[in-house]
C-alpha cells in the first residue's frame, strides 16, 4: 500500500516537472557581472530598479572581476559586464568571435588613495617618481627604507600595501605608476579584501598603500591621505571628489564602466535597466561613496546608449565597422 | 642495617610511584588543555561573533533582501539559497552515496577493480573543493546546460561529501557483527532481505551522522559555488514550489539563480562601511547557528539509534 503511495507520488513528480518545463524561460532577468570596484554601483541601481518596478523584472549582480565579467559577457553569458577598465584587445577578440557587440558607457570616476599611517609626520606630498621609485620591479629587496626615497625622510623601514594583483585597481596602479599594468615589486602585503590593507596601514606607523577612496573615507581616522603632484600642473592635490571630478588628481583617478550586450537589448528589460542605471547613477553613486561624472557626461552616455554605438572609445580598432553605423542610421530613419 | 636497607628500598619504590603518578597527572592535565584547545577558539569565535552581530540579529534582517544600506541589508536571499542548495544536496548525495557504501560493504567482491573504486574514494575525500567547482562548472553548467542555477549548485556540492557519505556509510556497515547476516541468511533470506531488514535498519545512526556531518559542511563551501556561479546580489526569492495553479507543485526553482550565506557574508567582509562588518558578524552567527544545530542533530541520531539496538 505505501509503496503504491510512493510509486504514485514519484510518477506525480515526474509528471510535473515535465509540465513546468515549458514555463521556466518566462522570468524577466537581467544579468550583471564583473568589477568588484563597481560592484557597489550596480548593486544599488539594481536596488532601486527593482524596487521601482515592484519586482517585475530582477536583476543579479555577480562579483567575478573585470576580466572574469568580461569573459562570461562575452560568451553571452551575460547581459551587463561591470568593468573598472577599459575592454582589452584580447577580450575583443573573444567578444568577436561569438559575435557579441557591446555599448560602452562611463558610470562613475574612481580615486585610487596613497595613504600612510597618521603618525607619519614626515611625509607631505609625493610624485609619481617617489611612487614609481617605491613600487617598480627594481626595487624589489632594495628600496626597504623611507630615507632611499627621499634623503630628508627619516631612516626607518618601509613596509607597502596593495590590494591582490588579479585586481583591476592594482592594473591602474601599475599601468599609471610604474607605465606597465601588472608590473611591480612583488614583496609587498597585498590582499584581495581592503579592509585588511586598512588594518596594516593603521596598525604600522611605517606602513604605506593604495586603494580606492571609498574605503579611506570610511576610516579617516585611522589613515592619513598623501597629496600626489599632478605631473601636468606640477601642483599637489589631495583625491577627494571635487578633485577627481574636475581632473586634477591625476594620474590615480580612472573612469569605471558598463558594456551592454547589443544582444540583450532585444529585451526590453535590459533596455529599461540601462536607460534608468545612467539617469539615476549621478545620485547613486554619490551615495556609495564613488565620484559622479559631470552631467554632461551621463547625457552623452545616454545619446550614446540611445543611438546605439557600438565599441570602446578606447582601443582605437575597436570601433566597429560600417555596417552597424549604417544599421544606427537606418534605425534612427524608422 | 638490614631494616634500615629494606625501608630505603621502600622509599625508593614510593618516589617511583609517586613520580609516576606525577606524570599521570601531567599527562591528565596537558589532554585536557588540548581538548580545551578547540573548545576555548570555538568559544572565543563565537564571542566575538556574538558581540559584534548580536545586536543586529532581528526578524528584519531575515526577511531582507541584501541592500546598498547596511541597516536595511539583510539575509533573506542567501539563507533561502543556502536551504534550498543543501536540500538539493542532500537529495543527490544520499541515495548515491548509501547506495554505493553499500555495494562495497556487501556484494563487492576483493578484487583490483574493488580496490581502484577505495583507492579513488578515498582520494576524491582528500580533493580540494575548488576542483568539484571546475568539474560542476565543466559538467553541468557547459555541458548538460544546467546554468548557474539551485540545481547545479546543489548537485556540485553533492559531489563534494559524495566521498564522505559512502565511508560514513562503509563504516556503519563494518561495525555490524558478521553473526547478523549469518542468522539472516541461515533463515532463507537473500542478500537483499538481509541488507533491508537487518543491515540498513543498524547501520542508520551512523550513516545518517555522516550524511548530516557532510551536509554541515557543505553550508559553509563558497568555493564550488563560486566557480559554478553563484551570485552576489540576488533581490528575489526563486519561484515557489507551491502554486495555485495546476499542477501545483513548480520545480522552476531549481533552476533558478541563487546566492549563499558564505558568499553574502564574504561580500559584505569586503565592503568599506563599518555597518556592513556588523551585518557579516551576524550572518555569521547565523551561520554557525546553522552548523552547530546540524551537528546537534546528528548527535541526537546517533545517541538514539545507539540505545535502540541492543546485540
Amino acid at each position: 500500500m505505501i509503496r503504491k503511495v510512493i510509486l504514485g507520488m514519484v510518477a506525480l513528480m515526474v509528471m510535473v516537472m515535465a509540465a513546468s518545463m515549458p514555463a521556466m524561460a518566462a522570468d524577466k532577468i537581467v544579468k550583471v557581472d564583473g568589477s568588484s570596484t563597481v560592484y557597489p554601483i550596480t548593486e544599488a541601481v539594481a536596488e532601486e530598479f527593482q524596487k521601482a518596478k515592484k519586482g517585475a523584472i530582477k536583476v543579479t549582480v555577480g562579483i567575478s572581476g573585470t576580466g572574469g565579467g568580461f569573459k562570461k559577457f562575452c560568451r553571452g553569458e551575460t547581459d551587463i559586464s561591470d568593468a573598472s577598465r577599459p575592454i582589452l584587445k584580447k577580450e575583443m577578440e573573444v567578444c568577436k568571435e561569438h559575435g557579441i557587440e557591446y555599448i560602452e558607457l562611463p558610470v562613475a570616476y574612481d580615486g585610487l588613495a596613497v595613504m600612510v599611517n597618521p603618525k607619519n609626520t614626515w611625509v607631505k606630498t609625493m610624485t609619481v617618481a617617489d611612487l614609481k621609485k617605491m613600487w617598480e620591479p627594481a626595487a624589489q629587496g632594495k628600496i626597504t627604507k623611507w630615507n632611499q626615497i627621499r634623503p630628508e625622510w627619516p631612516d626607518v623601514p618601509l613596509k607597502l600595501y596593495g590590494p591582490g594583483v588579479d585586481s583591476g585597481t592594482y592594473d591602474y596602479f601599475t599601468e599609471a605608476i610604474v607605465g606597465k599594468a601588472k608590473s611591480s615589486r612583488g614583496d609587498f602585503t597585498s590582499s584581495e579584501d581592503d579592509n585588511v590593507l586598512v588594518q596594516g596601514i593603521a596598525g604600522d606607523k611605517n606602513g604605506l598603500g593604495f586603494f580606492g577612496l571609498a574605503y579611506y573615507e570610511e576610516n579617516r581616522d585611522k589613515l592619513k591621505l598623501v597629496p600626489v603632484i599632478n605631473p601636468t600642473t606640477g601642483k599637489e592635490v589631495l583625491p577627494s571628489e571635487q578633485t577627481v571630478m574636475d581632473g586634477t588628481y591625476q594620474p590615480l583617478s580612472r573612469p569605471i564602466f558598463i558594456y551592454v550586450s547589443k544582444k540583450s537589448l532585444d529585451k526590453p528589460e535590459v533596455k529599461e535597466f540601462v536607460e534608468f542605471y545612467l539617469k539615476n547613477a549621478a545620485k547613486l553613486v554619490k551615495e556609495v561613496k564613488y565620484v559622479p561624472l559631470p552631467d554632461k557626461a551621463y547625457k552623452l552616455a545616454e545619446e550614446r546608449f540611445a543611438k546605439r554605438k557600438m565599441g570602446t572609445l578606447f582601443g582605437g580598432e575597436a570601433e566597429v565597422g560600417v555596417k552597424i553605423e549604417d544599421l544606427l542610421k537606418r534605425e534612427e530613419k524608422k | 642495617m638490614e631494616r634500615s636497607a629494606g625501608g630505603s628500598r621502600k622509599t625508593e619504590l614510593k618516589k617511583r610511584i609517586a613520580i609516576t603518578k606525577y606524570w599521570d597527572h601531567i599527562f591528565a592535565i596537558a589532554g585536557l588543555l588540548s581538548s580545551l584547545v578547540g573548545l576555548i577558539l570555538l568559544f572565543t569565535l563565537f564571542m566575538d561573533l556574538f558581540i559584534d552581530g548580536f545586536p543586529r540579529l532581528s526578524y528584519k534582517f531575515f526577511t531582507s533582501f541584501p541592500s546598498r544600506f547596511p541597516e536595511s541589508a539583510g539575509i533573506l536571499s542567501s539563507w533561502v539559497g543556502t536551504v534550498l542548495v543543501i536540500i538539493v544536496t542532500a537529495l543527490a548525495a544520499i541515495p548515491l552515496g548509501v547506495a554505493a557504501g553499500i555495494y562495497l560493504e556487501e556484494y563487492a567482491g576483493k578484487n583490483w577493480f574493488t580496490d581502484i573504486i577505495e583507492i579513488n574514494i578515498a582520494n576524491l575525500a582528500g580533493v580540494p573543493s575548488i576542483i568539484y567547482g571546475l568539474l560542476a562548472l565543466g559538467l553541468f553548467v557547459y555541458f548538460l546546460k544546467l546554468g548557474q542555477s539551485i540545481l547545479t549548485g546543489g548537485l556540485a556540492l553533492s559531489l563534494l561529501i559524495l566521498p564522505m557519505v559512502i565511508m560514513a556509510t562503509r563504516e556503519a556497515i563494518r561495525a555490524i557483527p558478521n553473526s547478523i547476516r549469518e542468522a539472516s541468511y541461515a533463515l532463507g533470506a537473500t542478500k537483499w532481505q538481509t541488507i533491508k531488514w537487518h543491515i540498513l535498519p543498524y547501520s542508520t545512526g551512523g550513516i545518517l551522522t555522516g550524511i548530516i556531518i557532510g551536509l554541515s559542511r557543505a553550508i559553509g563551501e563558497t568555493a564550488p559555488l563560486i566557480t559554478v556561479g553563484a551570485l552576489t546580489f540576488i533581490a528575489f526569492l526563486p519561484a515557489p514550489p507551491l502554486s495555485l495553479d495546476f499542477p501545483f507543485i513548480s520545480f522552476k526553482w531549481l533552476l533558478d539563480p541563487f546566492t549563499v550565506m558564505p558568499i553574502q557574508l564574504f561580500n559584505w567582509v569586503s565592503r568599506p562601511q563599518k555597518g556592513f562588518h556588523i551585518n557579516a558578524a551576524a550572518a555569521g552567527i547565523v551561520l554557525m547557528v546553522m552548523t552547530l544545530i546540524m551537528n546537534g542533530i546528528a548527535i541526537y541520531i546517533r545517541y538514539k539509534f545507539r540505545k535502540r539496538i541492543k546485540w
